[in-house]
């Protein structure tokens, strides 16, 4: 029986070919549609393609990309535009500490594990936590990095034919990339069924345009700031309140 | 600095201000507890942020999207949200019905259809 378990035990090439297999798809078809967005909104704002193209491989975080081009766009300080995108893409900080975890054995933090976080995104993260249970743990980084680079090279091509494309569509077509990019974020992130971020997510977007008629440099970090913080508080306070006897 | 080596050094500048967060989370894994009142609070922000940023661009757009109607821009994204809520938070249908009501919209006004 155990001889049996052992003899199907996937080897690393059958794990990367199954990466690359359940990357081809929707996956796929998600990340280069988002970015295919953000090439179109790139353009919109002013970046060239190579820009782009290594802004899209290097952050490799839709909401920070878009705020990114939005805050570049308006023509807000440097300082403000940065703020934003890293803010835009906070979320890896859990993220990478809830998962990398998952691709190795020990403790240790090998060069490899540097560069693989590198391919974390929704989309890599969820598909790892489908396939995972069925690889043993040394076989992993296999697969993650075979479907993390599917993902990546489709962004790409996405970033270049979103770019390319606004230019040669239709105007109602570009116009329907550009607004591909708040239409693509506000689903991923209305998909939670976590009170707080809703709370979160609604008193951001009512706070988000009234502060940016305040403030177009730092309107939109002071709505996240004053939003989510007021969330937050009023949230934990009451959690408090409650577990009080 | 010209425009361009002035985009590039935003681009780079941007792609640090990602990079640092993952390799925070690399160097700090299995350290810190990721459900901890700090991170909870972090995560508050960042995502009224976006959703501030996301209804922002929706309703006060900066590039070519104010070229649009907001009317139409709002009935696109209550298309959309709705079909995602009703049936079982598909995010691609979603996505296809409010782009797809939206170029429907800028096309029809654009051919004087709407007036």
């Amino acid at each position: 029986m155990t001889k049996k378990a052992d003899s199907r035990a996937p080897t690393a090439r059958a794990v990367v070919l199954r990466g690359c297999r359940d990357a081809f798809g929707l996956p796929m078809v998600a990340v280069a549609g988002g970015m295919a967005g953000f090439g179109s909104l790139a353009r919109d704002s002013g970046l060239g393609l190579g820009a782009a193209v290594v802004a899209s491989a290097g952050v490799y975080g839709l909401p920070g990309q878009v705020a990114f081009a939005e805050l570049y766009a308006s023509g807000a300080e440097l300082f403000a535009v940065i703020l934003a995108v890293s803010m835009g893409n906070v979320r890896f900080f859990p993220m990478a500490v809830a998962f990398m975890p998952l691709l190795r054995a020990d403790l240790r933090r090998p060069a490899w594990l540097f560069a693989l976080v590198q391919l974390l995104s929704v989309t890599t993260w969820a598909a790892a936590m489908r396939a995972f249970p069925d690889i043993p743990v040394p076989l992993r980084r296999h697969y993650f990095a075979a479907f993390g680079l599917v993902c990546l090279v489709a962004g790409v091509v996405g970033t270049v034919a979103g770019h390319l494309a606004t230019g040669a569509l239709p105007r109602p077509v570009a116009l329907g990339l550009i607004f591909l990019n708040p239409l693509f974020i506000g689903l991923l992130l209305a998909d939670t069924r976590a009170t707080m971020t809703i709370l979160a997510l609604l008193a951001g977007a009512v706070a988000g345009p009234v502060f940016h008629l305040l403030s177009a440099d730092w309107g939109v970090l002071a709505a996240g700031l004053v939003a989510g913080s007021a969330v937050f508080f009023l949230t934990e306070v009451r959690s408090r309140r409650a577990r009080r006897p | 600095m010209n425009a361009a080596a002035e985009s590039w050094t935003v681009v780079l500048l941007a792609i640090a201000a990602t990079y640092v967060w993952r390799f925070a989370g690399v160097l700090f894994s299995a350290r810190i507890d990721p459900d901890g009142a700090l991170f909870r609070w972090v995560s508050c922000v960042s995502y009224a942020m976006l959703a501030g940023l996301c209804a922002r661009m929706i309703v006060l757009p900066l590039g070519g999207l104010g070229e649009t109607l907001l009317v139409d821009r709002l009935i696109a994204i209550a298309l959309a949200f709705g079909l995602f809520f009703l049936w079982g938070r598909r995010t691609l249908p979603a996505v296809a019905l409010g782009v797809g009501s939206f170029v429907a919209f800028a096309w029809a006004r654009s051919a004087g259809l709407l007036g």
